[in-house]
């Protein structure tokens, strides 16, 4: 299993991730490795299996549509790195 | 015997009868992380103040809980209102949850005092706490090794006796391969025992919180307390409540357990594969019917494991931006920037990886080829174990397939550090219940643990087979860690 720089640089960027160089080729090297075992899973027989996504398979939990008041709005503003007027602040979006 | 090297039953007896009170509880264990944490480095917050005046409200209280100020120390990447959670990484170095998770909830109706926050690798990810962005821990019984990871933190301060018990949490052997290494006993509840509302998100469909604990009535005890059904978490199942310390009946005759062949192979430390067959004679001598079994499946699991396990991992992870909460770097010029340098700053090395290696997995042309397959493969190892269960009450391994090694050792070799997990992950995988007992040391005096892994919601039995192992074999009182430098 091969893994060029360009992969490993456009996954990085997917993940929001800037690489320094001796970052890039480290991982690149991981990465290859980690795989190389990884692919063990191509040899299991799953033939017609279907997917597992979990360990209970539970789907669609319902619950009443009720409005609660859980957190008030200055407890979740008060990890925010930047915050005005009771809002999180962000750098400027649109020129 | 020093009060804080009694497990909490025994302290509950104590007190009971009136022979220590609970300020003597507080100040034995506050003393004893005064005098050992400097060599164990097991918390990152210690709340020393919040405590006594804690135990000061508690005493002022008429009808409270019978276990009300009894002590406990918490995993970082657990929520707590108003003091730090971390998650032993920069990204969340100053971060304050609005809100308790609910096994913190269930913790402070019982009344009981945290003594802090304990160290972890960062996120949960890895397997001997070295990933930590504040501090190496050490293991209590040789202080130039691990104490095993994630939740080393945990397990380290339970054996130095720093805390008579700790929550921890448990993705793909967290709690018990640090519980093996340390000497201690850890359990990790099926998935959906225990609401995971609060428990910061590493792989949503395997993590479980689960208990570090000096003996086996001290994890049906803290199991009581935080299992149940919680409307914050769908995932969490809705049963009937039950008493887990009615099910330690000390009896295992007629009880069978299967030995998967595949966990005494080439890959096992021989001194391990010598205690765990002594583990199993034991058994036998017991009334224990013993067999050997299969489990084909255990080389996919591992591989399936690092595939799901990082795909989950890539998309948690993504809601840290620098925007809401958590780090924010200096340097940036537009928004794409901010988030960019605020990930790349405030996560540490073995996250990234996670990050990397998830993100590969899931996106585009490989899809199919590792992340669908392995769901399959998740079919498959689920389907192995519930027929392993048509015949076994409980499977029985080793916890991990070494003792705990030195801090240093594995930290460049990724891959031998996840290969260390292959007894652990395919209980994760299946959302099995499981339990590591420690059952004896090496030749260098370090902790071996073995596993017993039950049916889905069947703590009761493999809580009942570890007690009954327990009561003969009394590792706790045969055995004591020596913080050897």
């Amino acid at each position: 299993m091969q893994v060029s720089k360009e992969e490993i640089l456009h996954i990085a960027k997917l993940a929001d991730l800037n690489l320094k160089d001796d970052e890039v080729q480290k991982y690149r090297e991981n990465l290859e490795e980690i795989l190389n075992y990884a692919n063990i899973v191509n040899n299991a027989p799953i033939e017609g299996l279907e997917e597992t996504i979990s360990g209970d398979n539970t789907y669609n939990v319902f619950r009443k549509d009720e409005i609660k008041q859980t957190t008030t709005r200055e407890e979740l503003l008060q990890n925010a790195p930047e915050q005005q007027n009771g809002m999180f602040k962000i750098p400027k979006v649109i020129n | 015997m020093e009060i804080y090297e009694l497990t909490v039953h025994e302290l509950l007896e104590k007190l009971d009868k009136k022979e220590i009170t609970k300020e003597e509880v507080l100040t034995s264990y506050q003393n004893r992380i005064e005098e050992k944490e400097k060599d164990v480095q097991a918390f990152i917050t210690i709340t020393d103040k919040e405590a006594k005046e804690q135990l000061k409200k508690i005493e002022e209280e008429e009808n409270t809980s019978k276990l009300a100020g009894i002590p406990i120390g918490i995993k970082d990447n657990i929520c707590t209102k108003g003091v730090k959670t971390t998650c032993a990484s920069r990204m969340l170095e100053n971060f304050v949850s609005p809100y308790d998770a609910t096994v913190i909830e269930k913790i402070n109706n019982e009344r009981l005092i945290s003594l802090g926050k304990l160290n972890m690798d960062e996120f949960a990810m890895g397997g001997s706490t070295e990933h930590s962005y504040f501090k190496k821990t050490k293991n209590p019984w040789n202080l130039n090794k691990v104490p095993g990871g994630s939740s080393g933190g945990s397990a380290a301060a339970v054996a130095a006796g720093l805390v008579p018990w700790a929550l921890g949490s448990d993705t793909g052997g967290s709690v018990r391969q640090p519980a093996a290494f340390c000497g201690v006993v850890g359990l990790k509840p099926t998935y959906g025992l225990i609401s995971r509302y609060g428990l910061v998100a590493f792989a949503s469909s395997l993590d479980q919180i689960g208990t570090l604990t000096k003996d086996v009535e001290d994890a049906a005890i803290l199991l009581n307390i935080i299992a149940g059904h919680d409307e914050k978490d769908t995932t969490s199942a809705n049963r009937e409540k039950i008493d887990y310390t009615k099910c330690l009946k000390n009896d295992v005759k007629g009880l069978k357990i299967g030995i998967p062949k595949q966990y005494f192979g080439d890959g096992i430390n021989s001194e391990v594969k010598d205690a765990i067959n002594e583990v199993i004679k034991q058994y036998e001598k017991m009334g224990a019917t013993v067999e050997e079994c299969s489990l084909d499946v255990a080389d996919y699991a591992l591989a399936t494991y690092y595939i799901i396990a990082c795909a989950e991992a890539s998309s948690n992870l993504g809601r840290f931006d620098g925007i809401r909460y958590g780090y924010r770097t200096k340097d940036f010029s537009d928004l794409k920037d901010l988030y960019k340098n605020s990930r790349s700053e405030g996560f540490g090395e073995e996250v990234k990886r996670r990050i990397i290696l998830g993100t590969y997995v899931l996106s585009s042309g490989y899809y199919d080829a590792y992340y669908k397959k392995a769901q399959q493969v998740r079919t498959l190892v689920k389907n192995e174990f519930e027929n392993n269960f048509k015949k076994y009450d409980v499977i029985l391994t080793p916890t991990s397939p070494n003792v705990a090694f030195d801090i240093g050792s594995k930290i460049d070799n990724p891959l031998e550090m996840y290969l260390s997990d292959v007894c652990t992950v395919p209980v994760n995988i299946a959302g099995l219940p499981a339990i590591s007992i420690p059952c004896g040391v090496n030749s260098e005096g370090m902790p071996i643990g073995f596993q017993l892994i039950g049916n889905r919601f069947e703590e009761t039995t493999i809580l009942n087979a570890a007690y009954a192992y327990e009561k003969e074999r009394k590792f706790r009182q045969n055995y004591k860690p020596e913080f050897k430098k």
